[in-house]
Order: C-alpha cells, then sequence, then structure tokens
C-alpha cells in the first residue's frame, strides 16, 4: 500500500529572493531519487505539501511548470513555523515533498481558448506555471490568445521580474502588468489597482474566453464585477482558492467547502461552482 | 448463519486461549465508566454496561498516532529522510464492542479508503481487527441507532454478534474472520438460535424509544441549509469545548504535527475537531470559520449533510447517543437532525 504521507526526498538546489520586502523566496527543488521524479506528474495549478522534518508541512502552488524538466519550483511567502524555516535553509539541505495534489487548471476546457490570466500579489505562483506551460512551443498552439493582467503594491514587489521583462517582449502574449502606486520615473508599465487594469485590458468575455484569478481576497472582490460587466458568465471564471490544510488529501477534514474539499476537489473551481457553495472561505 | 452456543463457564478459558494468536481489547471498569482496553492475562471483558465512556475508535484509530520518524543528523546516511515507523498489525480482537460502534467503522472507512488514496495506518489497523459485537439488550434512553442506519442486533462491521442469554452466550458467525476467531477459542457447539435471536433483536428494537427523522435531508440544497436562521440559537450555549467530536464514534478529524528530541523526530498525527478555531485558522490570520456558530454549523452539517450528499448512504452518525449524554449545554444531535430535515426555505412574495 502505497502511503499517501510519505514525502519524497528532495534537495534545495537554488533559493531566489525575489522581492524587495525580502519575504518572498522561490526555492528550487531536484529529487533524490530520479525514480520519485518519473512518478511525480503534475499539472500547472495543482500543488504539493513541502516537508521540513521537525517542523512540519505546508501546502504550497506548484510554481514550475510541467514543461520545465529536471526541478521542481515554488515560491514561499514567509508567514509561520515552517515557512520560516524554509527561508533560513540554504541550497544543499535536505527536505520533503508530497504530491502533486489537487485538481489542475481546466486544461481540457482551456484549449484552443483565450486564456486571460489575472494576478496580484504573491498569488502569482501556478499563474506562473501555467503563463510557461502555454508559452511552451508544443502547447502554444493548443490556445488562441492570452492576456496576463498582474499587478503587485510596488515594483520591487512583483515576482519573475526577468520573466515578466521577457514576456513583455513577446507578442505572442499580451502582457499588463502594474503597480498600485509608484515613485520609480523608470517604470514604464502600468499604475493602478488590478480590477482597474482588468477593466481597460481585458478582452469582454463570450464563448472563446476563460478568465483565471489569484489573488488576494479584495482583489477579487473587487475584480469579479469587472469581469461581470465585461461579460463573463461564471462558468468561464476560474479560480484557485487556499485554505488551511494538513493532509492533502481529503481526510483530516480540515478545508471543506460545503461536501467539497479544497485540497482534493479543487483548489481549482469555476466561479459558477462557488456560487452553489457556501461563502465559508 | 452458523450460531455457537458459549457457555459463560467456558468464557474465561476460551478467552484466555485466544490471548495466544490475538491480542484482545475489551470493556473493563474504568473509575465510574467502562472504557476499552487491552485485556491482560487472566483479565475478563466487564460485559455489565451500557455502552462505554469513548468509543472504541480508539482501538483502530489511535488519539495520537506516530506515522513518520527521521534523523537531523547531518552526519547519517539518509538524513532529513522522512521513513515509515514500525507498527505492530498482528492480528486482534475487539470483544463486546456494541453494534452502533462496530458500524461507525464503516462509515469512517469511506473517509480513509478512498479510491484515490489509502490511509495505510487506518486501513491496516481495521484489517487486523476482528469485531466480536455484544448485542444490546436493554439499549439506552439517548439510544437512536434504529434510525440511524443500524440498531441493538445489527450485524454490519462486526464479524461475530455476542448475545447474551443468560448462563451462555449465543455467538452468530458473520463472517469468515469471526469464525476462524471461534475456532482458535475452541468455542465449536453449534446450536439452533435463529429465532431465540430474532425474538430477542425485536424486544430490543421495541425498547428504542428516540429517533431522528433524515428523509428529506438529501434533497435539501446544502446552501439553504447552510443560511438556515436556526444555527445562532442552536450554537448560542455552546461553549466549543470538543467532547461532542472527541467522544464521538465517526468523528475522524486529525492533526499531523512533528515532534523532534534532540537529533530524530517523528511525525505524528493527532485527533483534532472542528469546534476549535485554530483547526481552520489560515498563516494570514484569516479564519473561514471563526464564530463559534460557524463551528458548531460544521459539525452538524458535515454528519448530517455534507456526508448524506457526498457518499448517499445516510448520516454520518450511528445514534450512540454519546455527545448527547456528554454535551455540557444538553445540545441534541436529534433536536438538530429534525430541524433540519423539517426545514422549508420562506419564500416570500412581496
Amino acid at each position: 500500500m502505497q502511503n499517501p504521507y510519505l514525502p519524497y526526498p528532495v534537495r534545495i538546489e537554488e533559493i531566489i529572493t525575489e522581492t524587495e520586502d525580502k519575504n518572498l523566496k522561490t526555492f528550487k527543488l531536484v529529487f533524490l531519487n530520479p525514480d520519485d521524479q518519473e512518478k511525480f506528474l503534475y499539472k500547472a495549478g495543482q500543488f504539493a505539501e513541502l516537508s521540513v522534518a521537525g517542523k512540519g508541512e505546508v501546502p504550497i502552488g506548484i510554481a514550475s511548470s510541467p514543461s520545465e524538466k529536471g526541478y521542481l519550483m515554488f515560491t514561499i511567502n514567509k508567514v509561520g513555523l515552517v515557512t520560516t524555516t524554509l527561508h533560513c535553509m540554504k541550497p544543499g539541505d535536505i527536505m520533503g515533498i508530497r504530491g502533486p495534489l489537487g485538481n489542475s487548471y481546466p486544461w481540457d476546457i482551456l484549449k484552443g481558448k483565450n486564456v486571460v490570466i489575472i494576478g496580484g500579489g504573491f498569488a502569482f505562483t501556478t499563474l506562473r506555471s501555467a503563463i510557461v506551460y502555454m508559452l511552451d512551443p508544443v502547447n502554444r498552439p493548443n490556445f488562441k490568445k492570452i492576456h496576463v493582467i498582474y499587478g503587485a503594491r510596488s515594483p520591487g514587489m512583483l515576482l519573475y521580474k526577468d520573466e515578466l521583462a521577457a514576456w513583455e517582449a513577446r507578442d505572442d502574449i499580451n502582457m499588463h502588468i502594474t503597480v498600485d502606486s509608484t515613485e520609480d520615473p523608470t517604470w514604464k508599465y502600468n499604475v493602478g489597482f488590478v480590477p482597474t487594469i482588468t477593466e481597460q485590458k481585458a478582452p469582454p468575455g463570450n464563448e472563446d474566453t476563460y478568465a483565471i484569478i489569484c489573488g488576494p481576497p479584495i482583489m477579487i472582490k473587487f475584480t469579479q464585477p469587472v469581469l461581470d460587466r465585461l461579460g463573463y458568465c461564471h462558468d468561464k471564471i476560474i479560480m484557485s482558492l487556499e485554505m488551511r490544510m494538513k493532509c492533502g488529501i481529503g481526510m483530516c477534514g480540515r478545508c471543506n467547502i460545503g461536501k467539497e474539499f479544497v485540497c482534493k476537489d479543487g483548489p481549482v473551481f469555476t466561479l459558477a461552482q462557488l456560487n452553489e457553495m457556501p461563502k465559508e472561505y | 448463519m452458523k450460531i455457537i452456543r458459549i457457555d459463560k463457564k467456558n468464557w474465561a478459558g476460551g478467552l484466555e486461549k485466544l490471548k495466544g494468536s490475538y491480542r484482545l481489547f475489551g470493556p473493563v471498569k474504568d473509575n465510574e465508566f467502562h472504557n476499552f482496553k487491552r485485556l491482560d492475562k487472566d483479565e475478563l471483558p466487564d460485559f455489565n454496561y451500557f455502552n462505554t465512556r469513548l468509543s472504541p475508535k480508539s482501538i483502530i484509530y489511535p488519539q495520537s498516532e506516530i506515522m513518520l520518524e527521521y534523523e537531523l543528523d547531518e552526519n547519517k546516511e539518509n538524513h532529513h529522510v522522512m521513513k515509515e515507523s514500525k507498527k505492530d498489525y498482528s492480528q486482534r480482537v475487539v470483544i463486546g464492542i456494541r453494534p452502533c460502534d462496530a458500524s461507525a467503522f464503516l462509515l469512517v472507512k469511506r473517509n480513509f479508503d478512498t479510491p484515490e488514496y489509502k490511509d495505510p495506518y487506518w486501513i491496516r489497523s481495521y484489517e487486523a481487527t476482528t469485531f466480536v459485537g455484544l448485542a444490546c439488550n436493554n439499549p439506552q434512553a439517548t439510544c437512536f441507532c434504529t434510525s440511524a442506519g443500524c440498531g441493538p442486533f445489527y450485524e454490519d462491521g462486526l464479524d461475530v454478534l455476542l448475545v447474551d442469554a443468560g448462563d451462555h452466550f449465543l455467538a452468530k458467525i458473520i463472517s469468515s474472520k469471526g469464525e476462524n476467531l471461534l475456532e482458535a477459542a475452541g468455542w465449536d457447539t453449534e446450536t439452533d438460535a435463529d429465532e431465540q435471536i430474532e425474538t430477542m433483536k425485536q424486544e430490543a428494537e421495541a425498547r428504542i424509544t428516540s429517533f431522528v427523522t433524515t428523509n428529506k435531508l438529501k434533497d435539501k440544497k446544502i446552501i439553504d441549509l447552510f443560511d438556515a436562521p436556526f444555527w445562532e440559537e442552536v450554537a448560542f450555549a455552546c461553549i466549543n469545548c470538543g467532547t461532542c467530536t472527541y467522544v464521538c464514534p465517526t468523528c475522524w478529524c486529525f492533526d499531523i504535527q512533528d515532534e523532534a528530541y534532540g537529533l530524530c523526530g517523528i511525525r505524528m498525527r493527532n485527533w483534532d475537531s472542528c469546534m476549535f478555531p485554530l483547526f481552520t485558522l489560515h498563516g494570514s490570520g484569516h479564519n473561514p470559520r471563526s464564530t463559534n456558530m460557524q463551528r458548531v454549523r460544521q459539525r452538524f452539517m458535515h454528519k448530517l449533510k455534507y456526508y448524506v450528499d457526498k457518499y448517499n448512504d445516510g448520516i454520518q452518525c450511528v445514534g450512540c447517543g454519546r455527545c448527547i449524554r456528554l454535551c455540557p449545554v444538553n445540545i441534541d444531535i436529534r433536536k438538530i437532525c429534525n430541524m433540519m430535515n423539517s426545514y422549508e426555505v420562506q419564500v416570500t412574495s412581496d
């Protein structure tokens, strides 16, 4: 019997500090046993339980794309015991990973469609996975137009800055990067909150267009009416939720919304699905 | 099904014989209550009880259980790599479990034994165990098993059903596991007592005077019940002590924690409870169930609606009545179940 609680051992390959407040670091992890890597087949939108021996586990969205081989990537906000320990670890250290867990963005449905990615703050990790996946030369023909609206408080709080710049330069993805405010005279992108930029830049909703939203509750609250005005049906608005989790496999009982477990039945739900579920998240 | 007659004078001897090949667990007097514990040599289960104070769920699913272990000493090979802890899954038997508590394991099994994931600790424990039930000849006033999907002589979840018939037990063999056990104990006097057991069963069922109504739960919308106006009132007296979840045979929620001592450590799981605010508290400080009312609603909605919808086979409750007897503020699941079952959304017309 396979033990779903037993993490695969991994080694920290690289740690990148992402933001100016140094609270967000990206970890590149490499499997100690190549066989484990073969078993860890994931899709963009899934998450994993990162395990630090002696401290515990944290559920974190996978920021690397399945098209990036040989390593996994996670961007971690320093919040509690495990994430603070992770922030103090160094390349070469051994930790563990369980997964992949949860559903993913609905890639079978998104095939052949326009995809509008809307992200805010540090909730851009699985969205990065989705973008890298879609931009992979093998996959890019499977999607029509790709729009990305991504905002942070300030330029220094944006994740993956080099990649954002590289995507800006491409003509097969429409980038709309924004910050809440900045005094940086060299800032050449948008200034304004994500809902405002969405209203200005997002294409109108139609049968062929899906929006994927990840961000803080306040961003989601004000973006949703914008998408309504733009004509997006609720079954075309895709969201990824967060919950306190332990087991990650639908057994420990804490992450439910109604009868759905965010860890196993989610974390990705359409707004149409969420409308049928209790507002308890 | 075969029925074996066990004269009470042969009871102790058979049990001692069993101890050679099984670990025995049974109800024993524990201060003023009964609880299940491992039976030592020459120790007999004490059947002079209605039901145990705590459910026997801890025999399969301990309150604290080591899952994994690891070394933190960087000079050792495989340091910081988790491995499974060695466990004793040798065969064992629970003697004298009430039929409601045994059927509770079947409800809980759906959580731990799923098509996608198997919880190896729960499943191995469960599979290593033979359940010898003790039929309830005298149910209590808080028992409502017959309307909660089982009954005082209920057989699903048991390997043997014991019926106390005065100077002897009638042991009805329900599974091959049960048959093996009776053989190992040397009890082999077959008897024809089907009718006698059936009569006793009907008498016991007739003594149950308390019921829940669950027939309409399935058809209601989750959101309607969730937004029903009675939750504030239901939760008003609750102090979130968690006694109900602790004593419940069908509550399974758990927490996972690491504990390290020096250079080695364990990952363990502990029973947890939806009654506690920490159960759902996010790292950010946000808590989707921050209020007493939300947590009480979660407990009842889980047992009486989410479970019903998810598995389409009744409520997540066997009617043992422990939460009713032990709630310090007299919250009664029967009353709440009936409120939920009879709730209709008020349609207001302007």
